[in-house]
């Protein structure tokens, strides 16, 4: 199962939860899964970064994930 | 210096760059050098308040004037939804993006455009420009952070509601944002320490500097198709937002990208486009317009003044067990400040277990603020080295050594959650501890300092082509604006697959209308995302061709094998072919050899530099002296030494010029007092000795020759680094920039 990480800012809507795992094949079966478990999430979540084991994860809502996967959201960057 | 050797023939060497002999000669077509026949020039009215709500603007004297053609305002622009898409920190909003172009009901600061004008002169425009009558009512401005965020500010968007809060804010706010990271047990790290060093610094907002002010070339016609010419990071992006902002189609604007003189992340966003491509649809005629420097000191992004308070802790033996971090950062005008890199960088460089980062974007009545190189992180490095540095000296630690420490390594988690890939901070502090500069003796006023940075770096969507000519020899296509030297390193990547001389291969920068698309020339990410898109497609083109030299051989293409630059049977069958033997005959064997690939990578390996300065400091003056320079640098993979060598000396050179001497100086109303560069100062070469370097090589395991980006990274560490030289020959801990002599002189006199 993947290990999802919230950051502060979205530990609202999981109630306070830094942490959970979730059975997702591809980020977007994830994101559908969260929505699920936690609602409105996915909104909050479309303008987030999404880093796959320390690599941000472009056309982030075909990647993959394996079942050790760790998934982060974060800021979006580009640089100057 | 390079610590260690790549055994290729062209990846690492230091070939001439193919764009040289057109730059030192003035043959290179930079935005401004642009014209077309019957060419109108455009002249923009600017705002001579720091905020105003605008009452009305009466057109009619400007537009009789001889030889005005088209007058255009905000009026004349769509509204746009408040929808954000990519391109710059925490995304783009097109609403405002649009509103910093042309002011609409409220001018937010000096400087903000009103108008636009096109006439048959610069002179006609320009006067035209100044008869236009605005009815102003000004409105109490906001100049400070500390001012903005006061619960009584005057606001500067009513719409304006403060995301990232506890609870949902039910009034306007100029807090548009808070950023929070956190993660371990606070109280329990507090508990650890034996130290703890607690201090509050402040920076100004300072400008990316570029030499080439912005300039355009709009030419729209009857059919409502447009070509503009301009200098920028990234022509495909500055036509997204040109005709986002006018409510064009993209498909019906071409945009040729000039030459460009400087950007440093100032040139990743459009301010003349949108209004010379409206003005030459409304005149049918082009129109030329380029910034004065003044205008682009008072309109043009600078990065963000900052505000910052760090408190960290370490128990005797130098491990970093607790820390916090309230950093609040200047968005200028709208929202948009790099608080996001800035609450994520400030300390990514340690293991530390328990952290708490707050962070504010703070919207005041300033010009809105633009990326520079590796936005948000350099004045948090300030903060953070500065705080590391007194740590060190509290606990009687050499300062690389308490680095060394508590460094981030393979594995670790960063604080802003995921874990580090392969990376080189470790390789870069050994290089600065093991320099002779490090041990060198030190004279009386004399200090030394040292500080380190880190940068994510970026990949980003990229298309690139490699075509072989019928006399063998190559053209390298990409979409990418070259900065820094990225022609030469795509060839060289290109040289080093095909087998082929360097010079023999053409890198060719392309327009928006003849290759598919790519992101900008930012986040260090050319010589990484377009060098993997440039190697993918050359490695196609040798697997064509050898299939076409099997097809020639009639043998099995597994019996054929790329030896440099030549076909070559594996059994000695047949004699080789060259690559010009391929190409000429390429008609007869499946039509001409080109590839083209398209990628958007993940795996931009993250860099870290540690910097080492000395300092001479005048006591009678305040002058502080840069005797001495070292950047150590992890590059993953130089590809053209000279060309990463001199991304780490400009971000070092821009980094102490941030310390010592650039600010943006306002008067009472919020106007811009120095805006030239003779009253802001930027380090020219007789201000500085040379910059030494040492290019650390830890490859990155993403790309093919271990590329990691380079552009951002220098300038991270140097006004930490300089600070703390500046403490070292004289005692006294700067914690506001820049230290300019009359701030170094009071710092003295303190005692």
């Amino acid at each position: 199962m993947a290990r999802v990480f919230f950051p502060t800012s979205l530990q609202k809507l999981t109630g306070g939860l830094e942490e959970c795992e979730i059975e997702a094949a591809t980020v977007r079966e994830l994101f559908a899964r969260l929505e699920d478990r936690f609602p409105g999430i996915r909104e909050r979540l479309a303008s987030a970064a999404v880093a796959i084991d320390g690599d941000v994860a472009p056309g982030a809502l075909l990647e993959r994930l394996e079942p050790d996967s760790e998934v982060h959201f974060l800021p979006a960057l580009s640089g100057g | 210096m390079t610590t260690t050797r790549t055994g290729y023939k062209w990846v690492g060497t230091r070939p001439v760059r193919h764009d040289g002999l057109d730059k030192v000669t003035g043959r290179a077509r930079f935005g401004a050098d642009y014209a077309t026949a019957g060419m109108l020039h455009g002249a923009v009215l600017r705002s001579p308040h720091a905020h105003a709500r605008i009452l009305s603007i009466d057109l009619t004297g400007a537009a009789a004037m001889p030889g005005v053609k088209a007058i255009i305002t905000g009026a004349d622009l769509p509204d746009i939804p408040d929808e954000t898409g990519t391109g710059s920190e925490g995304g783009i909003n097109f609403r405002d993006l649009s509103r910093n172009i042309l002011a609409r009901d409220k001018v937010l600061y000096e400087g903000h455009p009103v108008a636009a004008v096109a006439a048959v002169t610069l002179r006609a425009a320009q006067q035209a420009a100044e008869t236009i009558k605005v009815e102003y009512q000004t409105l109490p401005p906001v100049f400070s952070l500390e001012e903005a965020m006061e619960d009584d500010a005057p606001v500067l968007h009513d719409d304006l509601f403060t995301l990232g809060l506890d609870s949902e804010p039910d009034r306007p706010s100029n807090i548009s944002r808070r950023r929070v990271i956190a993660r371990g047990d606070l109280d329990a790290g507090w508990e650890e320490a034996d130290v703890v060093v607690e201090r509050e610094y402040t920076t100004k907002a300072v400008h990316q500097g570029y030499i080439e002010p912005h300039a355009v070339v709009a030419e729209t016609g009857e059919d409502g198709r447009s070509t503009l010419w301009c200098s920028s990071q990234g022509h495909f992006a500055m036509r997204t937002y040109t005709t986002k902002v006018l409510g064009w189609e993209p498909g019906d604007m071409k945009v040729i990208p000039a030459e460009i003189g400087g950007g440093f992340g100032g040139k990743t966003t459009i301010y003349l486009e949108p209004l010379a491509a409206l003005l030459s649809r409304r005149a049918g005629r082009a129109v030329k317009m380029v910034m004065t420097r003044s205008e682009v000191f008072r309109a043009t992004g600078p990065t963000s003044g900052s505000v910052m308070r760090i408190r960290m802790g370490a128990r005797q033996d130098g491990k970093l067990v607790a820390a916090t971090a309230w950093m609040v950062y200047e968005a200028g005008a709208f929202p948009g400040s790099p608080i996001g890199p800035g609450v994520m960088t400030v300390l990514a460089c340690y293991d530390i277990p328990n952290v708490l980062i707050e962070g504010y974007d703070v919207v005041l009545n300033k010009p809105k603020v633009a990326a520079y190189r590796a936005p948000g992180a350099p004045m948090a490095a300030f903060a953070a080295e500065s705080v590391v540095d007194e740590l060190a000296e509290k606990l009687g630690i050499d300062p690389i050594e308490l680095r060394l420490r508590n460094a981030v390594t393979e594995g670790v988690r960063a604080v802003y959650g995921p874990k580090y890939r392969k990376i080189g901070f470790v390789e870069t502090l050994e290089e600065a501890r093991d320099h002779p500069h490090y041990s060198a003796p030190l004279g009386p006023w004399q200090g030394r300092g040292v500080a380190s940075g880190y940068w994510f770096n970026f990949g980003g969507e990229t298309t690139a082509t490699v075509s072989i000519n019928e006399d063998g020899t190559a053209v390298v296509m990409s979409g990418c604006p070259d900065i820094g030297g990225t022609r030469a390193a795509l060839a060289q990547m290109a040289a080093e697959e095909l087998g082929i001389d360097v010079h023999r291969i053409e890198p060719v920068v392309a327009d928006t209308h003849s290759i598919g698309y790519n992101d900008m020339t930012g986040g260090s990410r050319v010589a990484f995302a377009v060098g993997i898109a440039v190697v993918d497609a050359s490695r196609q083109l040798i697997k064509d061709m050898c299939a076409r030299a099997a097809l020639i051989w009639d043998v099995p293409p597994e019996e054929v094998e790329w030896v440099d630059g030549r076909a070559q049977s594996v059994t000695g069958a047949a004699a080789p072919l060259t690559l010009e033997e391929l190409a000429s005959g390429s008609g007869n064997t499946g039509g001409p050899l080109s590839a083209t690939v398209t990628v958007n990578p993940r795996g931009a390996g993250a860099g870290f530099s540690t910097q080492i300065c000395d300092v001479e400091v005048d006591p009678d003056t305040g002058l502080v002296t840069v005797l001495r320079y070292t950047v150590v640098q992890d590059a993953g993979r130089a590809i053209h030494p000279d060309y990463v060598e001199g991304q780490m000396q400009g971000g070092a050179v821009q980094g102490i010029g941030w310390a010592l001497n650039e600010e943006y100086i306002f008067d009472r109303n919020g106007v811009m007092e120095n805006p030239g560069f003779l009253d802001y100062r930027m380090p020219v070469a007789s201000d500085l000795p040379m910059i030494d370097t040492v290019i650390v090589e830890v490859p990155n395991p993403d790309h093919p020759y271990g590329v990691r980006g380079v552009g951002e990274t220098g300038i991270i560490p140097p006004m930490a680094a300089v600070a703390n030289a500046v403490y070292a020959a004289t005692g006294k801990r700067m914690q506001d920039l820049p230290m300019s002599p009359v701030r170094v002189l009071e710092a003295l006199s303190g005692d």
